[in-house]
């Protein structure tokens, strides 16, 4: 007992140490955790926000029927229906949501090349999709010579 | 002076309230205009996605559209989404021959022979969005997360760039970024799906052979596609609680 009470100093010292180790901790931990970490998780809310920011490119079919209607008229009941316009046509969010359109009117696909991007055989593909082989098919120009890319079907 | 405080404590006040996309809604309705506000309900959805390997035609659209939309580096180890095309003897099939030329950007040129007995087919790859995802366990700062939503994503100002998570993903869905030396992987398209739009990946597909679900949404159509098809995910083994619900998928696929 004496021996400890000897020894004393050396416990409030460590003690001091602690305590300041501590608060250190705790102020630092205060100061750079973000105020929005882990109300849904261990993460930073602010992140879901950060996400979401990312700007659009693609602007999906709906946007595209508003002013493009007659085209939109002359896909039904063709196979080209449910194909997205920006699967062919490209990124259009810039085009469809300028304040002029015709002032960034978009480049068309080259229809020496755009048909052949899905329609081209390949084995891997499933049995039942439309494949042709540009040798044996059409007549060498632009597949568009016959075929309406918006409702592709002859007769 | 007087005015300066009370618009500094409100300032503060609301930032201490409102925190991320409730403070954009607030800036919307400060501008008068509080119907354009984000009307997203965090909590109201469960996003997955429905693969469809019957209906995939490796023609590369969701590859490039996910790099045009997401600002995704042309480099041919930078993907968020990739296509592989199987070949499968039938009498081996555990050893496919898989091949992926630049992810399917460019589509696949042709390789194989009609009628040589073999298997062909394509499957459209992702993150698959795991409900108890590896990559976020092993996150050592909580800069990767499954949203409320269900969406696995990455907070760029938090990742150290220490690879860990590109390791433990047993998809391979994870890459760095040269640009920023942080993880880079599918988010989903958080940015549109918020704004009631589909993924650029499955608005480009021709085929549907991709589509985002919302399975806390009753009316959404994924509920029937689960329902009609015999449904598997990539390695149930290793419970990670995949989302991307694959028909059609082929035993020999890793
Ligand atoms: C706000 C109205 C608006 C929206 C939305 C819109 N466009 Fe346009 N688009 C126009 C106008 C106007 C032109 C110019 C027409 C012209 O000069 O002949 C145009 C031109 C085009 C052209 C070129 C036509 C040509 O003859 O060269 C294409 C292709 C096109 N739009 C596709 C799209 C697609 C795809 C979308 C959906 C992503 C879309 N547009 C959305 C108004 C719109
Ligand atoms: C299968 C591919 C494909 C799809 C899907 C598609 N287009 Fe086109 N579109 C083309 C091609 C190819 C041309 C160019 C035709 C030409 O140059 O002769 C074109 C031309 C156009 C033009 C200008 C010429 C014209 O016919 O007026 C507009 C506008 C247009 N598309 C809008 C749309 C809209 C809107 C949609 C969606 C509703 C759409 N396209 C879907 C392939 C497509
Ligand atoms: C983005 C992919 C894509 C592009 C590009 C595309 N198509 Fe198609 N096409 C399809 C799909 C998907 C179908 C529907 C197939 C099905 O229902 O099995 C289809 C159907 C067709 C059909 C109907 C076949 C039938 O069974 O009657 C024809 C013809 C056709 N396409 C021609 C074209 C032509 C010509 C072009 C170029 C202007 C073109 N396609 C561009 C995806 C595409
Ligand atoms: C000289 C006219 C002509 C040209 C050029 C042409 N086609 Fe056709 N295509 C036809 C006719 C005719 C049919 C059969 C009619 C039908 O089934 O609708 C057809 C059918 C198709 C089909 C459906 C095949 C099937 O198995 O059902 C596809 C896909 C197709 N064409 C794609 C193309 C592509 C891609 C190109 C360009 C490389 C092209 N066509 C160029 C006339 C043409």
């Amino acid at each position: 007992m004496r021996e400890w009470l000897r020894d004393r100093e050396h416990m409030v010292r460590m003690g001091i140490l602690f305590a300041g180790a501590l608060a250190v901790f705790l102020v630092a931990r205060a100061v750079m955790v973000p105020k929005d970490f882990g109300t849904y998780g261990h993460f930073r809310t602010g992140a879901l926000a950060d996400n979401m920011a990312h700007p659009l490119v693609f602007a999906g079919r709906q946007a595209c029927g508003d002013c493009h209607d007659d085209i939109v008229a002359s896909r039904k009941g063709s196979k080209h229906e449910q194909i997205g316009c920006e699967a062919c046509h490209g990124a259009l969010e810039a085009h469809a949501s300028a304040d002029d359109p015709s002032a960034l009117k978009p480049k068309l696909p080259d229809v020496k090349t755009i048909c052949l991007v899905c329609h081209r055989e390949n084995v891997a593909k499933p049995a039942g999709f439309p494949q042709v082989d540009p040798k044996d098919h059409g007549d060498g120009g632009p597949c568009t010579s016959c075929h309406n890319p918006h409702h592709p079907e002859i007769s | 002076m007087e005015a300066d405080r009370r618009e500094f404590l409100k300032q503060t006040g609301l930032l201490l309230v409102l925190t991320g996309a409730a403070a954009q809604a607030w800036d919307f309705v400060l501008a008068g205009e509080p119907e354009k506000a984000p009307t997203y309900k965090l909590l109201d959805h469960w996003w997955a996605m429905a693969m469809d390997i019957r209906k995939c035609i490796g023609c590369g659209n969701c590859v490039r559209a996910c790099k045009t939309e997401n600002g995704v580096l042309l480099e041919p180890d930078c993907f968020r989404t990739w296509v592989e095309r199987y070949h499968v003897h039938p009498d081996d099939p555990g050893h496919p021959e898989v091949d992926s030329p630049n992810g399917g950007y460019g589509g696949f040129p042709e390789k194989y022979k009609a009628g040589d007995g073999s298997k062909n087919f394509f499957v459209p790859k992702m993150c698959n969005h795991c409900a108890h995802s590896p990559c976020v366990q092993v996150c050592p700062v909580g800069a990767t997360f499954e949203s409320p939503d269900g969406v696995v994503l990455v907070d760029k100002t938090y990742c150290l760039g220490c690879r860990y998570c590109v390791q433990a993903c047993p998809y391979g869905c994870r890459y760095i970024d040269p640009r920023t030396e942080t993880v880079d992987k599918c988010s989903l398209c958080y940015h549109r799906i918020t704004k009631g739009l589909t993924t650029a990946c499955c608005e480009v597909c021709p085929m549907g052979a991709r589509k985002l679900g919302d399975l806390k949404d009753p009316k959404d159509p994924i509920h029937d596609f689960l329902k009609d098809h015999m449904i598997h995910v990539l390695k149930p083994e290793m419970a990670t609680g995949a989302k991307a619900y694959y028909n059609g998928l082929d035993g020999s696929v890793r």
